[in-house]
């Protein structure tokens, strides 16, 4: 008989899990969910050596482990710490934390613009989800931001790097699936950009998965930007036999038109298996695809709204309440007003209608 | 005069050669380690001494090497940092310049002690001169069998490789210097793992500092239990520190650790003095990363005794009463130093170094930057000088490496000990900008100063 594995009790906010040893911190909380998940804006569980740069999932760990119960001198990265027995970790209960996350919030948004109205990725942001969970009201910060022009890296991607956030996913991307590397990450400091080799395409197969890999807007699909807003597309779930990728995406459609097509993403915002370009770009006709079902997507999220499947309309309670009348006959405004003229037909106004068309002495 | 142990032949001429090192005792030591020693023997001797690691953050050496992990079948390193680029450090270079053979001869006894058969010299770009004389003295060595294959025939084989860097300050952090040694972008990893697990090309690895490696052949030499001897406490041995500022006689001097910062300020054997007989204002006694103090701290410490050049004494207890020993790198502020303006400076070399990793360090130095210039300038607010605390307070342990720490204490302290100077630059707009003569580069522009495209 095979040796129990034996397994690590960890304690985050005061909820105990046990987890296999070599688990981070943050996949521990990931396994009880909810609010004791730190956020993470550069770590992604499916790129390997990503995480620890953002520095928004920092946790305190306020016991090390049975053996050594010191406490961490510093706030860790709980993406990249892996668990001890006994550990005890404060992410939402630890004020230090939540004032640090506050922080990292400002630090992030200093040079990132909050053009959320026109940006893409609204509604899919995370760095949109984090600063309203965790940021102030305001910036302090009243100098020049640091812009960018945009780029065509490749007939298919725009990199708008005034919106980015270095959280070098994109780069963990490109070198890990695709056989050369892509892009890096050019200068030092505050002027680090994302870049390619002297302006050189991202010219491969998977490196569309750049743009599902972004936290924030600035690697976007050049075959869907402005096309229309995330929340107004409904997203099935749909394959194809492909005979580079999985062929399993989610389609963003409206009617019978598919505006985009994506990978198909957990509940971290993470995806679940990478896509080829193929699928991703030229694929845009509903019949290429076999068409599961709806996408079931976080009811908190903005994407959610008006897509929820089963959900019943509730009942109006007024026309109890008003003997059986409905309220819209409670007054007939023209009865009591001279000002609103029912005879009046708008549509045969010449432009739009003036007071001067309503004018009773007329 | 203090008892000297790494500059004691520095003095003699031609020591840099070889014949001349050797005539003067030089691999006395290495052929003791090599020939009478075994490695555990080696580092139990340093672990005896007490030895520090001079590179700032004072780690005891012996048990740095102890945690070397040693896995059958995969090579360990060591690698010697000299990416001395602290501002206000330059003791490595002295030693690396004319001691060079020294340097050898403690890397050929560490790295017999840690079992390695590479080790690695990255050496700071600027120091463009000094990399020809580390290669001369490697090829001598070689010549003369310290290095290469069966090492005095004891089976030992050894190669010494000359890297330089690019020029880069975040290099010296020793996980960046691993990156950058492997020919990658010189960016700090994330530990743990740390380089004793997992270091160079994935293999357990040693990052020792010039001094500290240097400091390995008197030990040998002497033993441990002599070395203890040397200095007090928790500081044993001697020190090299670089003087600087506004002294009489700045330099790279060799101290015992048992004498007080007002000594080593103000006596002929040292520094000798504030020049123009000017008061002194300020010392930042350990390198540009650690705190400033004011004079009357700086000379006593919380307790009242007299504040010592040791470790411990330079601490003592925390930052609101001490700052630290650090790398050496000694810079002697007088009465006429304007401390916004030194901070500022600080400021913008740390926001040039940063490298852009972890978005704290990315965004937090540059920030503080523009405020300090902002006060600096005349134009600030007192709301800046709490704005700035608190930014400072954002950053500090809240980055992958040192480096976000090393930007934020010195604005800390600044505030902390000087605050009267922050608000007089509010107070006086004026003045401060008139006083404010040949700053404008200071200035410098953002990465990208054009205006945002107007299409999204």
């Amino acid at each position: 008989m095979a040796e129990e594995k034996k397994l690590f009790k960890v304690k985050i906010d005061n909820i105990t899990v046990e987890v296999e040893p070599g688990t981070t911190i943050l996949n521990a909380a990931r396994k009880i969910g909810g609010d004791v998940v730190p956020p993470a804006m550069c770590y992604y569980s499916k790129l390997q050596g990503s995480g620890g740069k953002c520095r928004t999932c920092l946790v305190k760990v306020s016991k090390g482990s049975d053996a050594d119960p010191r406490p961490m001198p510093k706030l860790v990265a709980s993406c990249r710490t892996t668990v001890m027995d006994g550990m005890e970790v404060g992410n939402i209960t630890s004020p230090e934390v939540l004032d640090a996350r506050k922080g990292v919030v400002e630090f992030l948004l200093l040079n990132h613009p909050l053009d959320c109205p026109v940006c893409d990725q609204a509604g899919e942001c995370h760095l949109q989800d984090l600063g309203y969970e965790h940021g102030a009201d305001g910036t302090r910060y009243e100098f020049k931001r640091r812009t960018f022009e945009q780029v065509d890296i490749g007939d298919q991607i725009k990199l708008h790097m005034t919106r980015c956030i270095l959280c070098y996913r994109c780069v963990f991307t490109a070198d890990q699936l695709t056989n050369k590397r892509e892009h890096g990450v050019l200068g030092r400091g505050e002027a680090a950009e994302i870049g390619t080799y002297i302006h050189k395409a991202l010219d491969n197969d998977f490196i569309g998965n750049v743009i599902d890999v972004c936290p924030v807007g600035a690697l976007t699909d050049k075959t869907f930007r402005f096309k229309n807003r995330v929340w107004f597309l409904k997203p099935v779930d749909a394959h194809r036999n492909c005979d580079k990728c999985c062929g399993k995406t989610v389609l963003w459609m409206r009617g019978n038109e598919v505006y985009r097509v994506t990978a198909r993403k957990d509940k971290y915002g993470e995806v679940e298996e990478f896509i080829c370009n193929t699928c991703r770009f030229d694929k845009k006709e509903a019949k290429d695809w076999t068409i599961e079902g709806p996408r079931k997507i976080d009811r908190h999220s903005v994407i959610s709204q008006g897509h929820y499947v089963d959900t019943v309309k509730p009942k109006d309670p007024l026309p109890d309440v008003l003997d059986g009348r409905q309220p819209k006959l409670l007054m007939d405004i023209h009865t009591v007003s001279e000002v609103n003229r029912p005879e009046i037909d708008l549509s045969k106004i010449e432009g739009p209608a003036h007071s001067d068309d309503f004018n009773i002495r007329k | 005069m203090g008892r000297k142990l790494l500059l004691d032949k520095a003095h003699i001429e031609g020591i840099r050669y070889y014949d001349v090192y050797r005539k003067h005792g030089g691999y006395a030591a290495a052929e003791k380690a090599l020939k009478s020693m075994t490695p555990e023997l080696v580092v139990e001797e340093v672990k005896k001494s007490g030895l520090r690691g001079r590179g700032g953050a004072g780690f005891p050496s012996g048990m740095k090497w102890s945690f070397l992990a040693k896995p059958e079948g995969v090579p360990r390193y060591l690698v010697c940092n000299a990416d001395e680029s602290e501002p206000g450090t330059f003791k490595d270079r002295y030693l690396m310049e004319f001691l060079p053979h020294l340097l050898i001869e403690g890397l050929l006894i560490s790295s017999f002690a840690l079992g390695t058969h590479r080790t690695y010299i990255y050496i700071r770009g600027e120091y463009a001169w000094i990399p020809d004389i580390l290669e001369e003295a490697i090829a001598e060595a070689k010549k003369n069998g310290w290095l290469g294959q069966n090492i005095l025939g004891t089976g030992y084989d050894l190669e010494i490789y000359v890297q330089r860097g690019a020029g880069a300050y975040i290099c010296g952090e020793e996980t960046a210097l691993i990156e950058s040694l492997e020919g990658k972008r010189g960016n700090p990893r994330i530990k743990p793992p740390f380089p004793a697990i997992k270091g160079l090309w994935e293999c357990p690895t040693v990052v020792n500092n010039v001094e500290t490696l240097a400091a390995v052949v008197p030990i040998i030499n002497i033993g441990g239990d002599e070395y203890v001897k040397y200095g007090t406490g928790k500081s044993t041995g001697t020190k090299l520190i670089s003087a600087c500022g506004n002294i009489n006689k700045p330099g790279v001097y060799e101290i015992e650790m048992n004498i007080s910062v007002e000594e080593f300020i103000f006596s002929d054997e040292y520094c000798g003095g504030i020049p123009n007989g000017k008061r002194l204002k300020a010392c930042i006694p350990g390198g540009s990363s650690v705190p400033i103090l004011p004079a009357n701290m700086l000379l006593t410490t919380a307790k009242g005794e007299p504040r010592m050049m040791t470790y411990e004494s330079l601490n003592d207890g925390g930052f609101a009463s001490g700052t630290m020993m650090g790398s050496g790198g000694f810079i002697v502020l007088d009465e006429d130093q304007c401390v916004v303006r030194h901070t500022l400076s600080l400021a913008r070399f740390y926001h040039h170094e940063s490298c852009g990793q972890c978005s704290p360090c990315r965004e937090g130095t540059g920030w503080m930057k523009r405020v300090l210039m902002n006060i600096e300038n005349g134009k600030g607010k007192m709301s800046d000088i709490d704005l700035l605390w608190d930014i400072q307070r954002k950053i500090e342990g809240n980055t992958i490496c040192p480096l976000g720490d090393a930007a934020a204490w010195p604005v800390a302290a600044a505030i902390r000990h000087f605050r009267d100077e922050f608000e007089w630059h509010v107070n006086h707009p004026e003045e401060s900008q008139r006083r404010n003569y040949g700053l404008a580069h200071y200035a410098d522009p953002l990465p990208k100063p054009e205006p945002a495209p107007a299409a999204v």
